[in-house]
């Protein structure tokens, strides 16, 4: 594990973890809505070793329709996305989870809603009992377990929501913009969630508008403009040499339309 | 002119002394009520959720069938039933006509339509706030139907209210199918109806009343635990 760590610091790929549905390809991605184009065409391809990869763009720029697309959350409207050179099926998917910008909690305790997903992943009653109390501890949250999950503060439900989420095993975990809204201190504690899980070998794939947020999670980045790719690197080339002027003008914060 | 004083003083005297009768007439129409309320929401819940979760040929037309029947006229489902039901109808062998059953199976033929469509509503209100996290986590269609319905429960039991607010103050079906007859299937609706034919507005009257009160205390018990339930972020 420490091993896994150190290399994703380097930002090398960790060898040591063999996935079963990775590497994900999107292929020739396209997806229509109200006559928009509004994903153009992507080809990307994640490979399995882990790593973090971080997909910013500007408003618009299609950045979670494209985390939902790799999901399967919707279909494109032409080209694929393929996992290890299929399409997903009901076991790709159960491999894979996401956190959304906004926690989708149901209406129970937060304890119940880590047993909710687990069960429903097929752990037995057993399991998931103690993979929630695991969880909801690394989560600090254990002593919230019995609490209305949607009482909780907008830091912790995330925090919940991302539990929940890698609580399940997943070998790709996606996060639609996680710590937006989010004070310092909340997003210090979702991040350091993502950075372990990282760590313990599970692909993420993160979508944020916060550069703070990119530069220090990201191993590479994945600029997206106008449902395209505009550029893609490793962070510290990204951010090193911006070569790309549209790159340079999102990052040093003007407008890019 | 009726002596309207009299005939509240008569009501609340039978009221407070626990009239016998009146007992079993309110017994009768609980039981009668609350047993179709049970079936209509056993059959009107999984409906509603169906209808708010799948998506299939004739979807469209069912929800609009529904919420037409939401309408029905209980005289005419008391007739229809009573045609079912009667020695020279398809379900005549079990000799149901004049019996509770009788009445249980009008009342829910009328309040599962109001369950079933107004728990499609919630349903798909909550469907539609749920959807992704329950597709994310790669729900059936079937676990996801069980996970809205008991996310749903406190809005669902407003529908079953509902149900039960029609099912107690119906009176057409089950007059037709029930018959009326006493201590059998006399209850508060077809009682308050007869009595008052017969002039004898006391029982008519702590009839109206208990029910007008019965109506009260479910809704207030609702709305109590709904809000209770609310406050706990659970509603």
């Amino acid at each position: 594990m420490l091993d896994a760590a150190a290399a994703i610091a380097r930002h090398e790929p960790v060898p040591a973890f063999r996935s079963a549905i990775l590497p994900v390809e999107a292929r020739g991605l396209v997806f229509e809505a109200g006559g928009r184009r509004l994903i153009d065409g992507i080809d990307l391809r994640l490979e399995s070793g882990g790593g973090r990869t971080v997909i910013i763009g500007p408003n618009g720029a299609g950045k979670s329709l494209l985390l939902r697309l790799l999901h399967g959350l919707i279909a494109p409207t032409a080209g694929a996305v393929l996992w290890q050179g299929r399409p997903a099926d009901r076991s790709i998917r159960h491999r894979q989870a996401m956190v959304f910008q906004r926690p989708v909690l149901l209406r129970r305790s937060a304890n119940a809603n880590m047993l909710h997903a687990l069960r429903a992943h097929g752990f037995s009653r057993a399991e998931a009992k103690e993979r929630a109390r695991t969880w909801l501890d690394r989560a600090e949250l254990a002593q919230l377990a019995e609490q209305p999950a949607r009482l909780l503060s907008g830091g912790e439900q995330q925090r919940l929501a991302v539990a929940r989420a890698l609580s399940l095993d997943p070998e790709v975990l996606f996060l639609d913009e996680p710590t937006a809204s989010l004070d310092p201190a909340s997003t210090h504690g979702i991040e350091t969630l993502i950075q372990n899980a990282a760590a313990a070998g599970t692909k993420i794939v993160l979508v944020t508008h916060d550069l703070g947020h990119a530069r220090r999670l990201a191993d590479e980045i994945v600029f997206l403009y106008h449902g395209r790719i505009e550029a893609r690197d490793r962070a510290a080339t990204f951010f090193g040499a911006m070569s790309n002027a549209r790159v340079r003008a999102f990052v040093e914060g003007r407008i890019v339309f | 002119m009726q002596d309207f004083g009299a005939a509240f003083g008569l009501a609340f005297h039978l009221i407070l002394s626990g009239d016998s009768e009146l007992a079993a007439i309110i017994l009768l129409s609980l039981q009668v009520s609350l047993s179709a309320v049970v079936a209509a929401c056993a059959i009107g819940l999984p409906l509603g959720a169906a209808t708010a979760v799948y998506r299939f040929p004739g979807r469209g037309a069912l929800i609009l069938f529904t919420n037409a029947m939401m309408g029905l006229p209980p005289v005419v489902v008391g007739l229809l039933i009573y045609l079912m039901l009667s020695n020279a109808g398809p379900l005549g062998v079990f000799g149901l006509l004049y019996s509770p059953t009788a009445m249980i199976i009008a009342q829910t033929v009328l309040v599962t339509p109001i369950v079933a469509a107004l728990a499609r509503q919630v349903i798909a209100d909550l469907h539609a706030e749920y959807d992704e996290q329950l597709r994310s986590l790669g729900l059936s269609g079937a676990r996801t139907m069980a996970t809205l319905l008991w996310d749903g429960r406190y809005s669902l039991l407003t529908v079953a209210l509902a149900g039960f607010g029609r099912a107690v103050a119906e009176v057409g079906a089950v007059i037709i199918v029930g018959g009326n007859i006493d201590h059998v299937t006399r209850v508060m609706t077809t009682a308050i109806a007869l009595e008052t034919s017969k002039g004898d507005l006391g029982l008519a009257l702590a009839l109206g009343i208990i029910l007008i009160s019965l109506s009260l205390l479910v809704n207030g018990s609702v709305m109590a635990l709904r809000s209770t339930a609310a406050r706990s972020a659970y509603a």
